[in-house]
């Protein structure tokens, strides 16, 4: 096979992140325009937070393209595949569809972790195509130049007299053709184009961008049981093994007797891990693990094991306890985090102020592939396959563990059972690498069961939320304050930082786009007892549920219409200029505000989308209703309208899910639908039933008895979507998360308007009964 | 010792007649298209066909599975194109895809026993099945495609 190359350095990025800065919006983020300077096409290009992501983007055709002599095309995927299609279909479509290849002899190519070659590889923050659209067009459109120079070069003729037309290059004069297989080794050759040579395809030529046809890339090899998930690694002399962690984060082992554990027959080896003190990034918890000749075999070993466990201060946590304390502090002042007006004095001369609090717990990822990694040293090269959503960022870290270089370890990257956040943290990784350190080098696969996934994850946040509204004589809302308490992520990098940290911050909370003249928003003080994480939409859940489920308080206080009264507090189309009124920078989304701006217009076009659709005002039967939520989060809007149905038991049942978003320019239809169903099943079950609960510092819930997922037979019955059509000159913008944040609170919306019942604490569980 | 069926090929296992027979799939035969999501029955991912019979195979002991046939995904169609199989392509279901094979063995078990079954046959039969991506209007579209023309 002749490869168009190997990985040369990537000089387009690295000019780019030099030469723009002045571009640099009050995000500081770099500007990707930067990047595309002199490209010709039907769009103009536009800045993105993509470059100032650690190591930026790398477009060069040379590290993501090969063409072999038989034509086949091989496109590289950088990032991670967890399910939203985003990494191994759309980004490699894309590519393809700019090199006018036939996606029937494309190849997709799963990277190893390695950003300098790359570029920033951390799937999270729905940023995949967001980022990706813009480089992975100018990275399939210079293959393509190529291609076509390559063309021209061998038949003698001007380059504007040839085509890149479907997998063959045709001379326009004569009609004479060669195949992409044929020209492969002529156009690898040739230097990557100037970025002024490289013109992008008019939107009307795309023959996969924004149709939604191409199916997802490992569809046959996941209906037959050929995908290899992180769990399905299997190399060689390999051994299992797994992990005795502590019940409470920074415990450590006081006693341990292995003797019983060492009689279990296949039990090789037990290994004591300690745990890292705080703040620990993505260390593993320590503890005790046993490596086996198989999985059950280590799973015996475990049980045998007589552990006594110094539990440490955080022995202190109790849900119960610590619930009352989040209320407590956000019954008080606390820092402020945006403030517009005077609301001290607007709620002082309010006419009325209306009061409501809510109270979210902490959710565990469960990704039905548990987590776990495979490591194995040979010659001082090491190797781990890891089902990770931070590929390059895990190849560092583990790296550092084991106290090698990041050159001296490849980091193979696995497809995903599911991320949601909880692959970002590779601490699993670092643990088979270690235990392959233990044993010699030899491979090791350590294996996460559901237990300890729901023991020992990096839990959602637990958070209380407090507003008050402040009502002038005419009814309208005048003051809005909203305080919000839950521990940070942040402290998993820095000690004990308290607030929230701007990217919580900036997650559907400083950024509440309401036409109110005197906002504030303050962050009461909350300790981290355990790792908390980012899951899926991360601070938007509790944030969305909240506010939309207050919305729809004082609308009904008011003898409102939820929807007409959403649509006055969003007020008219207009950007918010949150920027202005915020003490700690604003974070939108990592994203220049001036690409992706809070338009008031565009919630308010999906807010009346999914009423539309939803045939919001209809008449519906005794213990039916319909309940409404709009909400921006990863620069997308979405609304959702839920219908349900409560029994006189108080059982839920779901007849219609209405949902509409607003997400740029859309690359993959058929896989936003997908995700947007997806997100309505995650959103129910975390209102229904999400709650992780600490006692004495441990979880209590085990697995999926006492942490139920939604299943078939209650999931939504139907789930319609609706996307908005916006042109390639429409940003795109997140997609796999922003479906989450407005579920529950439609889905609590709807059960009052069917029950008079509203819920202000998470999950649902038996308030209905 | 345990002689038993796999994919019509026969096999001897002389180990802990305690393990399940998932640990022996993945572990020992190193076939992975059976998945390991809960290890306590609740999840459905680790589905094969026992005798014909839909089981969690993380809930069966190798002594149980002693004298009988196990039917894998590996080995639910010689060319893989059981009608489940065409239907989940169709419908396009999976997002992960790290359920889809117990989801696609349990279907299969269904029409198996009932070809033409109701919607509300589809969901009670699928209602052992998590899937997280929450992929369940598919599963249930792709499942009742497959049965039609059983």
């Amino acid at each position: 096979m002749t490869e168009l190359h190997t990985h040369s350095k990537i000089a387009i990025a690295n000019v780019s992140r030099r030469g723009l800065l002045k571009g640099v919006a009050a995000t500081g983020s770099l500007v990707l325009v930067a990047q595309l300077p002199g490209v010709k096409g039907a769009f103009a290009a536009y800045p993105t937070g993509a470059q100032s992501m650690p190591n930026g983007v790398v477009t060069n055709p040379k590290v993501f393209v090969s063409i072999g002599g038989d034509g086949i095309v091989n496109i590289v995927a950088a990032r991670a595949e967890m399910g939203n299609g985003a990494a191994r279909t759309a980004l490699p479509m894309i590519v393809a569809d700019e090199l006018d290849a036939d996606w029937a002899r494309v190849r997709v190519v799963q990277s190893p972790g390695d950003e300098k070659t790359y570029g920033n590889q951390d799937t999270d923050g729905s940023r995949s195509v967001r980022h990706f659209i813009q480089p992975m067009r100018q990275c399939g459109a210079a293959a393509r130049k190529m291609l076509e120079q390559a063309a021209a070069k061998k038949w003698g003729v001007p380059e504007g007299e040839v085509e890149a037309q479907l997998h063959e290059v045709v001379h326009k004069p004569t009609g004479r053709k060669l195949g992409y297989g044929e020209l492969a080794a002529d156009a690898a050759a040739l230097p990557v184009p100037a970025d002024d040579q490289i013109k992008l395809k008019d939107a009307s030529a795309f023959r996969y961008i924004g149709k939604g046809t191409v199916r997802i890339t490992d569809i046959v090899d996941i209906t037959t049981g050929k995908a290899t998930y992180g769990q399905d690694v299997v190399l060689p002399g390999m051994k299992f093994a797994v992990v005795a962690r502590p019940p409470v984060v920074g415990g450590k082992v006081a006693s341990l007797d292995t003797s019983a554990a060492m009689k279990v027959p296949g039990v090789e080896k037990i290994v004591t891990l300690e745990p890292r003190p705080a703040p620990a990034k993505f260390a593993p918890l320590g503890g005790v693990a046993v490596i086996a000749k198989n999985t059950w075999a280590a799973l015996k070993g475990r049980e045998a094991l007589k552990i006594t466990w110094d539990d440490g201060p955080n022995k202190v946590y109790d849900s119960k306890a610590y619930k009352a304390e989040l209320e407590a502090s956000v019954k008080k002042p606390g820092k402020v985090e945006r403030n517009e007006g005077d609301v001290d004095q607007a709620l002082a001369a309010a006419a009325k102020v209306i009061t409501a609090e809510y109270y979210a717990p902490h959710i565990a990822h469960a990704t039905m592939e548990p987590p776990a990694a495979t490591a194995r040293m040979q010659g001082g090269k090491w190797e781990v396959w890891a089902p990770v959503q931070s590929p390059g960022g895990t190849r560092d870290d583990v790296a550092a563990a084991v106290g090698v270089k990041p050159e001296e370890l490849t980091l193979h990257t696995t497809l995903l059972g599911g991320g949601f956040g909880r692959k970002s943290k590779c601490d699993f990784a670092i643990e088979a690498a270690l235990l392959s350190k233990e044993m010699g080098g030899a491979p090791v696969k350590v294996v996460w069961t559901r237990e300890d996934d729901l023991r020992h994850g990096f839990y959602h946040t637990v958070t209380a939320e407090r507003f008050e509204a402040g009502l002038d004589a005419t009814n309208k809302v005048i003051a809005w304050r909203h305080r919000s308490a839950a521990p940070s992520f942040m402290a998993n990098f820095v000690p004990d930082p308290k607030h929230p940290g701007n990217i919580e911050l900036g997650m559907g909370w400083v950024d509440t786009p309401f036409n109110v003249p005197n906002i504030r928003m303050e962050s009461g003080e909350a300790q981290s007892h355990v790792r908390v994480g980012w899951f899926r939409s991360v601070n938007n859940v509790a944030h969305a549920w909240s506010i939309q489920s207050f919305i729809a308080e004082l609308a009904h206080q008011l003898g409102k219409d939820p929807k007409e009264f959403l649509l006055e507090m969003i007020g008219p189309p207009r950007i918010v200029d949150v920027a202005k009124s915020v003490t700690t920078p604003w974070w939108d989304y990592g994203e220049p505000a001036q690409t992706y701006p809070v338009d008031t217009g565009r919630l308010r076009r999906v807010a009346e989308l999914a009423a539309e659709k939803a045939e919001w005002g209809k008449q519906l039967p005794k213990g039916q209703g319909l309940g409404i939520a709009a909400h921006r989060s990863f620069v997308s809007y979405i609304a959702t309208v839920v219908h349900v149905e409560v029994s006189d038991k108080g059982a839920i049942s779901i007849p219609r899910v209405d949902t509409a978003i607003d997400c740029g320019f859309c690359v993959h239809p058929e896989r936003v639908r997908s995700q947007l169903e997806g997100a309505a099943v995650m959103g129910l079950t975390l209102a229904k039933y999400g709650e992780i609960s600490f006692k004495n510092g441990a979880v209590e819930q085990s697995n999926f008895n006492d942490y139920q997922l939604v299943r078939i037979d209650e999931s939504p019955k139907q789930t319609r979507v609706y996307i908005v059509d916006n042109g390639i000159e429409v940003p795109a913008s997140g997609v796999g998360e922003p479906g989450v944040p407005p579920f529950a609170p439609a889905l609590c919306n709807a059960i009052f308007a069917a029950t008079g019942k509203r819920i202000r604490r998470l999950p649902i569980g038996d308030q209905l009964a | 010792m345990a002689n038993l069926q796999v994919n019509g090929q026969a096999r001897a296992y002389d180990g802990d007649p305690s393990m399940p027979l998932l640990w022996y799939l993945r572990d020992e035969l190193a076939m992975t298209g059976t998945k390991f999501g809960c290890g306590v029955g609740l999840c459905g991912v680790c589905t094969v066909h026992l005798n014909g019979e839909a089981v969690r195979s993380c809930q069966v002991q190798m002594s149980e599975a002693a004298g009988k046939s196990v039917t894998t995904i590996e080995g639910l169609h010689p060319k893989h194109e059981h009608p489940v199989q065409v239907a989940w392509r169709d419908v396009g279901v999976p997002q992960c895809g790290y359920c889809q094979t117990g989801q696609i063995m349990n279907a299969a078990a269904l029409l198996a026993k009932k070809p033409a079954p109701t919607d509300a046959e589809i969901t009670a039969a699928m209602a052992g099945n998590l899937c997280r991506c929450g992929c369940y209007q598919r599963i249930h579209a792709a499942v009742r495609a497959a049965g039609k023309g059983a």
